[in-house]
């Protein structure tokens, strides 16, 4: 008989288990790392988000979008602007700010979507390219975005947990959508198109939905980013922002959320550990994601997915496995 | 007579944009990826003419056919060993080499030549022509004789000969190629050498229009060839050099008329729109997919 943990006990492991990761990471913060160290967290945590999003759409969905990066700027000038503008105390305006960008990105998701979705492959990345980079262009054009000056003077309220909190239920929302019903319809999208419209799945809703999704997590993240730095600058949302993430979506493998994860956060942080080579930095890690690609082309991860409760039930059961081969060979013995 | 100086202006970028799109277009044609490298390959382009000429004096001529040369060995490497490995595999994995390539050969350029802008010295010392109140150089006129002269030579290339038969069939179908008797390998690399060797000629071009270079001046010039490229009908050569008068025309327009901050939203838009319409570009062949 295998062993099985309850749906109700793998929420609790799960739960304990982000509780124990805050406060490790709290209490690294307090006492191991510097204060540099502490606030590279936050970014990390940030680019979490944008890879695991993006992962959604390039993954799962296996379209190819390279317009990421729009909808972050959409995301950070929509909640940065909502807490300039708005007289509530910022413990309220912020995530109302960070909520409504996400919205906002995501209303900008569907309608960049419809049309762009009809197109396939690279036709596809091209004509995302060509909205993110309109978007950055009306955004360097218009007034109250700050226009090639910048959006400066905004609060910065990103800390550490406020981060956290929106890895956790970016990644909590995303693993639940892959896991239903729709999130199978997603896949089978990825995997044939034609064979999935033919069972039934209407797949220009699922192909909006996907994107609409990654674009609305891609928003938040922009609020993040915003209220991280305190200043907005259109030009960092070019096409080059894009690459990176979809980088890391493809450097983790396409389809598995830990690789994002795991990709994410050593793409942020290698060019900081490589910071005592100053010059060579960006050089090395170009050469490094050749070599990645040439020779594991499916990414560091595959489409593996970690699961903390199904490892301890594959633990579990080897260990039963084990005592019941013993018992058996005992028992063999005996007769 | 402002309208026809803008119109000329076009025509001028819009040459050098349809040559290097044409490098974006042959390569999408044979291995169906978009070459993110190319725009760099015109930027090492631009720096070994300077360094040739600047730093160790030499003749524009030879230092324009070891700019070509260089080009052309390279690109050519770049596709034995970062591209080929990866023919077999998934096509975002090589879409991202092809990024990862860009991205070394941009700090490589950084580290070697520093991120300064360095001057890219006159070639052609003709005078230039009065047309009306304004002046038009001859760069500009040379620029587009070039890069039609490059055309032509290029049409015929792939139209009337034995290697240009058998780029057309590689693209066709890799493998019925390949039955045929046609070494697909040496055509491949033929083909990214010819792409870097027009993308060294349209890097000397458009350095000396806007006289100077530096270690970045490829991504944004390789961005609007790639989309001269996929307006035209990506794997479509005269695409290619449609696609590229239509965005050298509309940004030179424009910039003259309405704003010139707003020009590369009105590229992008253009796309937008013709891909819309007509999503495989103006001159592009549909392909029905089989189940």
């Amino acid at each position: 008989m295998e062993f099985r943990f309850k749906t109700r006990t793998k929420y609790l492991i799960n739960t304990v288990a982000v509780l124990a990761l805050y406060f490790f990471l709290m209490f690294l913060q307090g006492d191991v790392l510097t204060r540099y160290q502490s606030k590279m967290l936050i970014p990390v945590g940030i680019y979490i988000i944008l890879a695991v999003s993006l992962n959604l759409a390039a993954g799962f969905l296996g379209q190819l979008p390279l317009g990421h990066a729009g909808f972050m700027s959409v995301g950070a000038y929509t909640a940065a602007l909502f807490t300039k503008n708005v007289a509530l105390p910022i413990a309220v305006s912020f995530p109302l700010g960070l909520l409504l960008g996400g919205i906002v990105a995501a209303i900008f998701g569907i309608l960049i979507g419809l049309p762009a979705l009809r197109l396939r492959g690279d036709y596809l990345a091209i004509i995302t390219l060509g909205f993110s980079e309109i978007i950055r262009v009306i955004i360097l054009n218009l007034d109250f975005t700050g226009g090639a000056f910048g959006l400066r003077g905004i609060t910065r309220a990103t800390d550490f947990t406020s981060v956290f909190i929106c890895v956790v239920i970016t990644i909590a929302v995303l693993h639940m959508l892959i896991k239903s019903r729709h999130g199978r319809a997603i896949i089978a999208i990825r995997e044939n198109e034609i064979a999935a419209e033919a069972t039934g799945i209407p797949t220009t809703y699922y192909k909006t939905l996907g994107f609409t999704v990654s674009a609305f997590f891609a928003g938040i993240a922009g609020g993040l980013y915003a209220h991280y730095l305190g200043i907005l600058d259109a030009g960092t949302f070019g096409f080059m922002k894009s690459i990176e993430i979809l980088v890391m979506v493809v450097l983790g493998g396409m389809g598995s959320m830990i690789g994002s994860v795991i990709a994410a956060t050593g793409l942020t942080l290698l060019p900081e550990l490589l910071r005592g080579f100053d010059n060579y930095r960006m050089v090395i890690y170009s050469l490094l994601l050749v070599v990645v690609m040439v020779f594991k082309p499916s990414g560091l991860m595959g489409t593996y997915d970690f699961s903390l409760s199904r490892s301890i039930e594959s633990i579990i059961n080897s260990r039963r496995r084990k005592a019941a081969k013993k018992e058996g060979v005992s028992h063999d013995s005996h007769t | 007579m402002t309208f026809l100086y803008q119109v000329i202006n076009g025509l001028q970028v819009g040459s050098i944009y349809a040559l290097v799109a044409l490098g974006y277009s042959m390569v999408y044609g044979i291995v169906n990826l978009i070459n993110f490298a190319h725009g760099d390959i015109i930027m090492v382009g631009a720096y070994c003419a300077w360094l040739a000429m600047m730093k160790w004096g030499a003749p524009p001529w030879i230092s324009i056919l070891f700019a070509i040369a260089f080009c052309t060995v390279l690109g050519m490497t770049i596709e034995k060993v970062a591209y080929k490995p990866l023919r077999k595999s998934p096509r975002i994995s090589l879409l991202i080499t092809a990024i990862g390539v860009s991205l070394f050969l941009e700090n490589l350029a950084q580290l070697v030549f520093t991120a300064n802008p360095q001057r890219f010295p006159t070639i052609v010392t003709l005078p230039s022509i009065q047309l009306g109140s304004r002046q038009l150089s001859a760069t500009t006129i040379m620029t587009i004789v070039v890069s039609v002269f490059f055309m032509v030579v290029l049409s015929f290339l792939v139209n009337k000969t034995k290697m240009g038969k058998a780029m057309r069939a590689a693209s066709e179908d890799e493998a019925t190629a390949q039955l045929m008797g046609i070494n697909v390998n040496h055509t491949i690399s033929f083909t990214f050498a010819i792409g870097s060797a027009l993308a060294a000629v349209g890097a000397i071009l458009y350095c000396s229009a806007y006289t100077q270079l530096s270690p970045l001046m490829g991504v944004m010039l390789g961005l609007k060839a790639f989309v001269a490229a996929v307006l035209g009908g990506i794997g479509s050569i005269p695409g290619a050099m449609i696609g590229g008068l239509v965005i050298g025309l509309a940004e030179s327009l424009t910039k003259g008329y309405i704003s010139s901050q707003l020009a590369d939203g009105v590229v992008f838009g253009i796309l937008i729109v013709v891909l819309l319409i007509k999503p495989t570009g103006l001159m592009g062949r549909s392909m029905n997919e089989k189940v």
